[in-house]
């Protein structure tokens, strides 16, 4: 760990704006505006050698400003070394492409752009990917509900797959109450005997 | 003779395919027979796991990763009880440990077994299909006979396994192993040195090492480029440190040394699963601490604190502590990672999965150009796709 976090300060420097340790795993922070150069230099450096970008995806924390983390998740097979990269954006920023670093981070932006609506900056294919042809919003958002918008069915009588917007026979159910253990004061049926007591 | 100028043509090729292996649309350019631009079309079995598990307690959400990859349920169980674990603090027994290992080769073979048969199936012949089927068969028996289950086991949960082998099991898979070897060898006689399976494998779809990482490859993609990378090996998890067995790397990085490879591979978890059934210690299988792991029923009939562990644990669900943490496993096709991050309540608050086949799937275009229609098929047969875990 300390070899790692020695060899990813020494090729970064002053460049990283956070280190996080936890579970024996390093994430590292960096700014949007050199994130290109600083990738560039995590795969490069001889100290690093991070030849495997294995993932890209984000975290949703709707109540910050700049609401989405972008992770790079990334491995080294020379030194055996995993290393977590994230960088900060909103709705309408653009972050640079990783393309140009690793070929193999197409894909995984699309993943992205699909799945949050992060846009990636000089991408050269720029496509939803998992979603269906024509579909609108990014559901891994917080703000986008589970059971979606739209649902499809085959009209017998149009003789095609038609869109409807969803209507369910039974609403979603969440089971997320507090804990009877600790958030509960009144027990279910007696908040008129405590009403009572009030008066 | 008057020149001819051929149009360029583009072909849809699946999603209804037989040789699609699923759900796949590719859009194809082609200038005769050549492919020059391989556009797959993904995402028709997207289900959306990664909101669902948004939704569910970490219990709850195991059984998702049986759905992912199909052929090889259990290796995927094992990354997300992995994940938790660390994000928990705990560990699994020692007996819990072995079990995962054993179950997560018998789970390779399970995989490669389906891989090599279909692949020589895309190829061009029809019967090592049946017989490796025939040997999947006996494998998931011992999934069901375990889980309950053939295919969504369900069966590694955060903590161990949800069960201890049933009697009489452990010889039963030592009596497989002894009758896998011929039953390879029947498949090998048949395809390795088949002068038709050569001329339609060997030096088609090459990868070198240094294209293999930049684009994100893992397990037998990458070792068939010459990289010894394993995870069993180089970040040992479970008792994979403690097991004496070698990690195979291909030479030219075609078609047909990642079909050899995982020969091979099935050979050695063979000699993975007779060292697991030999050092097996006795003990529990699932972790002791009632706070993470539910207790056992014949405890709950005595024990009023089981009781309220049951209760607590299956309805409330366990409350991992906030922090995110990813985690890997070398499942059959690759890495498969998943990428946890809790803020302190009993549900995950983003799980993000790194599918192995997504990335090989992204090189489609890469490494089919260039080569003729019939080529893409044995490519994609030799990358192992399976769209239950590319679509997720």
């Amino acid at each position: 760990m300390e070899e790692l976090l020695e060899a990813v300060s020494g090729a970064l420097g002053d460049r990283i704006l956070e280190t996080v340790v936890h579970a024996d795993q390093l994430t590292v922070r960096l700014s949007r505006d050199t994130l290109i150069e600083d990738l560039t230099t995590l795969r490069n450096d001889s100290s690093c050698r991070f030849a495997i970008l294995l993932d890209i995806t984000a975290i949703d924390l709707p109540q910050r400003p700049e609401r989405f983390d972008v992770v790079y998740i990334m491995l080294s097979p020379f030194m055996n070394h995993r290393l977590r990269v994230k960088v900060a954006t909103d709705e309408f920023t653009p972050i640079e492409s990783a393309t140009t670093v690793w070929p193999g981070a197409n894909w995984f932006e699309r993943e992205t752009w699909d799945m949050y609506g992060i846009m990636f900056s000089g991408h050269p294919d720029f496509r939803r990917i998992l979603t269906d042809y024509g579909f609108s919003g990014h559901p891994l958002r917080k703000d986008f509900p589970l059971t979606g918008y739209s649902e499809v069915r085959y009209s017998e009588e149009q003789k095609r797959v038609v869109y409807e917007p969803v209507s369910l026979t039974q609403e979603f159910r969440s089971f997320d109450y507090a804990s009877p253990w600790e958030g509960v004061s009144t027990l279910p049926g007696d908040e008129k005997a405590e009403d009572e007591a009030a008066a | 003779m008057a020149e001819v100028q051929i149009k360029p043509l583009t072909l849809n090729f699946g999603p209804q395919h037989p040789a699609a292996h699923g759900v796949l649309r590719m859009v194809l350019e082609m200038d005769g027979e050549i492919v020059e631009r391989a556009d797959p079309h993904i995402g028709l079995l997207h289900r959306g796991t990664e909101k669902l598990i948004e939704h569910k307690t970490y219990l709850q959400a195991l059984p998702y990763f049986d759905r992912l990859d199909y052929v090889s349920p259990m290796c995927q169980e094992h990354g997300f009880a992995l994940a938790v674990e660390k994000l928990l603090g705990i560990e699994a027994p020692a007996r819990g440990q072995y079990i995962r290992v054993l179950f997560s080769e018998i789970t390779r073979i399970l995989n490669h077994l389906l891989n090599t048969g279909a692949f020589i199936m895309d190829v061009g012949a029809t019967t090592p299909m049946l017989w490796t089927f025939e040997q999947r068969d006996k494998l998931l028996e011992f999934y069901e006979r375990v889980s309950g289950a053939r295919f969504h086991a369900a069966y590694f949960r955060p903590g161990g396994v949800h069960q201890d082998l049933p009697k009489g099991l452990d010889r039963d898979i030592a009596a497989f192993c002894d009758q896998f070897d011929a039953a390879i060898n029947d498949i090998e006689t048949l395809a390795t040195n088949n002068r038709i399976f050569r001329q339609r494998t060997v030096d088609i779809g090459v990868v070198s090492a240094e294209q293999a990482m930049a684009l994100g490859f893992s397990g037998p993609m990458l070792r068939g480029s010459n990289v010894a990378w394993d995870l069993r090996k180089s970040q040992p998890y479970e008792v994979y440190d403690e097991l004496d067995f070698d990690v195979v790397v291909g030479k030219s990085g075609d078609c047909f040394d990642r079909y050899v490879l995982r020969i091979e591979e099935m050979k050695q978890s063979i000699k993975i699963i007779r060292q697991c059934l030999d050092m097996m210690p006795g003990g529990e299988v699932l972790n002791e601490d009632h706070k993470f792991t539910p207790p056992r029923r014949s405890e709950m009939k005595q024990s009023m604190e089981s009781l309220i562990h049951h209760f607590k644990l299956y309805t409330e669900g366990v409350k991992v502590p906030e922090g995110e943490v990813y985690s890997a496993v070398e499942a059959p096709k690759g890495e498969f990672g998943v990428f946890l991050v809790s803020d302190g309540s009993s549900k995950p608050y983003k799980c993000k999965i790194r599918a192995p086949g997504f990335a090989h799937l992204a090189a489609m275009d890469e490494l089919s150009k260039g080569h003729q229609l019939a080529d893409t098929v044995a490519i994609l047969g030799s990358m192992d796709i399976v769209f239950g875990e590319v679509d997720r």
